[in-house]
């Protein structure tokens, strides 16, 4: 999240589309209510009516993976009807900014596309510069080039008509969440979003939350209390884990994973574009001194300038290829992959194309699963459809404790960092997972130092492996050293420092190898004022910051961004809702993002000291205009990898041209197919959670909610001949599971493109190892096809049939 | 006694059933097993092991749009709980002096469970199957004489469900109710003369749950527990009369 939980009370309209708060997280609920309460309006854009719906001020539906074009609708009416903060636009964002005439785009392919390789040239999408290397801009918003006239033109073929014969969302529906939701543009007004997967599991997924962000800056919603583009994180750490960076292509504080097209630490530490605006502060060009600390936290003193500070130590990506989970289970599936480690997870049950991934498991010579139940993974080779007589895996489960058995912390989807304690013994041999990876490292590390034959052991012998207190795993240690050390005696402007000392924030590491940081994103978390992540003291009065209760990343500033929350004069847009405010001499209220002032003097002249706002991005300005992405710099409107017309409204390419789609037999789609006629989704529901590997050995949450579950409506329950609570069969070209039929008028059918298009839901809490009547996976039935920016699949949409048993 | 009482929300009630699950965990309770019958709804009815359960209902609005209702039922706690009066033993069920809780206890196993659950308006008294014995909500007394609040109350997310003392709640529920008609114009609460568990509903209770307004009239008794309470008298008069005549023969 841009901002986080309780700031979703200072909100005037909250849109949740992409995701079903109430249901999934009701303890968000809260905050949204404490909003209704102060008037606040809730919209509510799902293709099911659902438990959030019945608490919407207005509730409308739209096919599932058809999100842009309605936002494209909602930019169209905003744009058309002077809806936008324009001070904000012209000011922060890149709307004004001249686009090179390279940029082009038509009949739904952007400049620059190769359809051998399926990727664009980035390149083309590029900004006219000026004599001194900065982007030329208009921000009169006015000149035929400039980015806002671009956009719209791009969204101008987004009309009531078009979208809703594509999301099959009646006009009138259309134009009242725009009208409703647009009146945010106003100063002082602040609207906010809540999403999750319903947005980010698509071909498009980053796409749709790209079309988001482009509202919210429209409307001048981002940094500001109330506002912001919040994610809601499907399980209570995943944010910790995607800002340590456990996914292929990141490194901690979301560092790029070195490829091979950078050999030498120098090629890496030069590959970032660098600003000519000297008002830019282009955050990422620090990015040597985290890379460096992060290093010697890895190598210690063994790593050295000489060495380059064991960058050649650390694996590299092949340059083109990807190491997805997707990735994974293909390469698995083809045989390449011997071993592997399920660690916390249940990929039998939680990947798409379940049946690639179950057969992809057969395939392995050892895995190794670490959890607190048994589950499909552990046990796929006793499962459905396999005989153990015909399959080699060797399969260790190794039992762990749960969040409760140990200590340590937790990131929540506010970007909060929450210390947690033991509360209870693991029982049995269950051990902590640090522990468990203390033991495997030591192994590890005594195998490569007997064997003078290793391959390589440079990487494991090198490590700095000092993480444990009397033998066992010490988290402290660990987030300590995600903080960082000096590692000598150093004096910074007027600050000295001693050697062994915790770095009191990221703007005091260095790239000369004198710091540690092993995520410099965290770096102000354990200092030595203590351990932040344990603070309780909470706020009495306020906008709900509490920036004493635990700590968040950067550096505890609760809304990123908050240099937006002011105008060129450093004075609040919503005096009553303050984020940072200029007292003449400093901010105060939130961490400000930069202590720089504001852009104007108190007389109205440029202050030279100033930064622009927006400072991860080179320019500084927010992207309206975002050159990055594999998939286009604007959003555009593609169908799902399977879907039920036969051609895109919007134009000739019906799928993204850059979804990676995979080859394997497994991999079987159906598009437009009369087999498989329904849009199908897949969703959660309050009872139950992820795979319900917990969750289905709790008897009081089983009792509530016992089944897999079909939803569907009643037109097309009548269609099919089906009863309410009748046990029916749903299947796609991968695979079919059996379903209690729940028949619901909260579906309705779509009208789309003239034809009555069905679309049914399928919760993926289900699997065959317990209960025996309980149903299987969802994940049977979703494609393994994915985002191209992200590798997210596509299991929010795809084509299924429906049939009685 | 004033006593303590309930003011549940359902405007703000989102169905989680966290108070459902609350309710099994603070009381231990069993699970029972069920089975997906074609909704949300599990159990399907309250029972000696489920003392609190969220009932789902959809209707149309007026705007033809879904509406979905939730309805968190339990015992309301009645100030003159017709069940009360249904025991031989009058004994069998009691009223807390602090909280106004009516609690069951073990002597009810001797009485007709039948007609206790009968005389309920609201259809809230379950036996055990063989045992004769009967249960339901206890407003958590053990909890609240402690100073805590009833485990559904702690656990709900969204403030739906509230409690404290009976003249609170009623103050509560009737600002609640005002706030609510400018959003439902057809709200209405329950239950504020004559009972310790206040719903505010947005629409007519009937759609929410048949027994979720009373059939009995304010400060009422039904038909059954009238007859009932004249005929103890009767009854009583009779064994005397009995004992009388074994004396004097």
């Amino acid at each position: 999240m841009t901002n986080h939980w309780i700031d979703l009370k200072n909100s005037d309209c909250i849109l949740i589309m992409g995701s079903n708060a109430a249901e999934n997280h009701p303890v968000s609920f809260k905050w949204v209510t404490e909003a209704m309460k102060k008037g606040a309006k809730l919209i509510n854009v799902d293709p099911r009516f659902t438990r959030t719906s019945s608490k919407a001020d207005f509730y409308t539906s739209l096919r599932s993976g058809t999100d842009i074009a309605f936002l494209g609708g909602m930019i169209k009416y905003i744009i058309e009807n002077n809806k936008y903060f324009t001070e904000y636009v012209a000011e922060y964002t890149n709307a004004p900014f001249i686009l090179s005439d390279t940029y082009g785009f038509k009949d739904g392919l952007f400049s620059g596309y190769d359809s051998t390789t399926r990727k664009y040239d980035k390149g083309m999408w590029a900004f006219d510069k000026d004599a001194n290397g900065v982007p030329s801009k208009d921000r009169s918003l006015q000149d035929p080039r400039c980015v806002f006239q671009h956009l719209k033109q791009h969204y101008s073929r987004y009309d009531l008509d078009t979208v809703s014969a594509i999301t099959g969302t009646p006009e009138e529906d259309l134009l009242k969440v725009y009208e409703l939701y647009s009146e945010t543009g106003a100063k002082g007004k602040a609207g906010t979003i809540m999403y999750a997967m319903g947005w980010t599991q698509h071909t498009v997924g980053v796409q749709n939350i790209r079309t988001m962000s482009i509202i919210q800056l429209l409307l001048g919603n981002m940094g500001v209390a109330g506002g912001g583009v919040n994610a809601l994180r499907g399980e209570s750490n995943v944010q910790g884990s995607t800002d340590h960076c456990i996914l292929y292509h990141i490194w901690p504080g979301y560092l790029a994973n070195p490829s091979t097209t950078w050999p030498t630490l120098d090629a890496y530490l030069s590959r970032r574009p660098k600003s000519n605006d000297p008002l830019s502060a282009n955050w990422w060009q620090n990015e040597p001194k985290y890379m460096v600390s992060l290093l010697k936290s890895y190598f210690g003193t063994r790593a050295r300038p000489e060495n380059e500070f064991g960058y050649p130590w650390m694996p590299k990506l092949d340059a083109g290829k990807t190491y997805s989970w997707l990735d994974i289970f293909d390469e698995m599936y083809k045989g390449t992959i011997k071993g592997f480690f399920a660690w916390g997870q249940n990929p039998a049950a939680s990947g798409a194309n379940a049946n690639k991934t179950r057969r992809a498991l057969a395939k392995l010579d050892w895995l190794v699963n670490v959890n607190i139940f048994d589950n499909e993974t552990c046990s796929f080779w006793k499962g459905p459809g396999m005989d153990p007589k015909t399959i080699k895996t060797e399969v260790f489960m190794l039992p762990c404790a749960v969040s409760v058995e140990k200590e340590g912390s937790i990131t929540n989807s506010g970007r909060w960092m929450q210390w947690r304690y033991k509360a209870a013994e693991p029982p049995g041999d269950a051990r902590p997972d640090g522990d468990i990876i203390m033991d495997l490292f030591k192994k590890v590390r005594y195998l490569y130092r007997r064997d003078a034959n290793a391959v390589f052991p440079d990487p494991i012998l090198n490590l700095k492996w000092d993480y444990t207190t009397s033998g066992a795993f010490d988290p402290h240690k660990v987030a300590k050293e995600i903080n960082g050390y000096f590692l000598k005696d150093v004096t910074i402007g007027d600050k000295t420092f001693k050697r062994g000392e915790l770095v009191p924030s990221f703007a005091f590491l260095q790239a000369d190898g004198s710091t540690s940081s092993a995520n410099w994103l965290y770096c102000n978390s354990y200092t030595s004022k203590g351990n932040m992540a344990a603070r309780r003291t909470r706020e009495r009065t306020g906008i709900g910051l509490n920036p004493e209760w635990a700590w968040c990343w950067p550096v505890n500033r609760r809304i990123i961004y908050n240099r937006a929350s002011v105008d060129t004069y450093g004075k609040p847009w919503d005096p009553e809702h303050t984020v940072i405010q200029w007292d003449g001499a400093k901010w105060v209220g939130d961490v400000p993002d930069g202590g720089w002032p504001p852009m104007l003097n108190p007389d109205g002249t440029p202050n030279p000291k100033t930064k622009y706002p927006f400072i991860m991005k080179e320019e500084g300005y927010a992207n309206i205009f975002g050159p990055g992405r594999e998939d286009g710099p604007f959003p555009e409107h593609y169908e799902p990898l399977e879907c039920p017309v036969e051609k895109n409204l919007l134009s000739g390419q019906l799928i993204n041209p850059t979804a990676p789609i995979y080859g394997t037999e497994m991999d079987a789609y159906r598009t437009c197919d009369p087999r498989y006629p329904f849009v199908c989704t897949t969703f959660r529901v309050s009872e139950h959670w992820q795979t319900g590997v917990m969750t289905r050995w709790q008897p009081w949450l089983l009792e509530a909610q016992p089944q897999l579950f079909v939803e569907m409506s009643p037109e097309l329950a009548s269609l099919r001949g089906i009863q309410k609570g009748e046990k029916v069969i749903v299947e796609s070209a991968r695979g079919k599971i059996e379903a209690v039929a729940i028949v619901t008028h909260r579906f309705r059918p779509f009208k789309i493109q003239g034809n009555v298009i069905h679309e049914v839901g399928v919760p993926w809490h289900y699997g065959w190892v317990y209960p025996k009547d309980g149903g299987d996976s969802a994940n049977l039935l979703t494609p393994s096809a994915g985002d191209p920016n992200t590798r997210i699949p596509e299991s929010k949409a795809f084509m299924v049939n429906v049939r009685k048993m | 006694m004033e006593g303590k009482a309930f003011f549940i929300d359902t405007t703000l009630c989102i169905g989680c059933r966290a108070c459902q699950i609350a309710c099994k965990q603070w009381n231990q309770l069993p699970a029972t097993k069920t089975e997906n019958r074609g909704g949300f709804q599990n159990p399907e009815d309250l029972s000696f092991y489920t003392y609190k359960l969220v009932r789902f209902s959809e209707h149309r609005g007026d705007d033809g749009k879904p509406v979905w209702y939730f309805f968190p039922d339990q015992c309301r706690h009645c100030l003159e709980p017709p069940c009360k009066e249904i025991p031989e033993d009058p004994d069998a069920i009691i009223i807390d002096q602090l909280t106004g809780a009516v609690l069951y206890t073990d002597k009810l196993k001797k009485e007709n469970s039948q007609d206790v659950r009968e005389s309920c308006p609201y259809n809230i008294p379950r036996a055990e199957k063989g045992t004769g014995y009967m249960a339901k909500c206890t407003m958590c007394v053990d909890r609240v004489h402690n100073g805590l609040l009833p485990a559904c109350v702690k656990t709900c997310p969204t403030g739906a469900m509230n409690f404290g003392d009976r003249g609170e709640m009623v103050a509560l529920t009737k600002e609640r109710l005002a706030e609510a008609k400018s959003k439902f114009p057809n709200a209405v609460v329950t239950g504020l003369e004559d009972v310790r568990v206040f719903y505010l509903l947005a629409d007519e209770p009937s759609k929410y749950h048949e027994y979720a307004h009373a059939t009995i009239t304010p400060m009422g008794i039904d038909r059954k527990t009238a007859l009932k309470r004249i005929a103890r008298p009767l009854k009583e008069l009779s064994r005397e009369w009995q004992m009388l005549k074994g004396l004097a023969s």
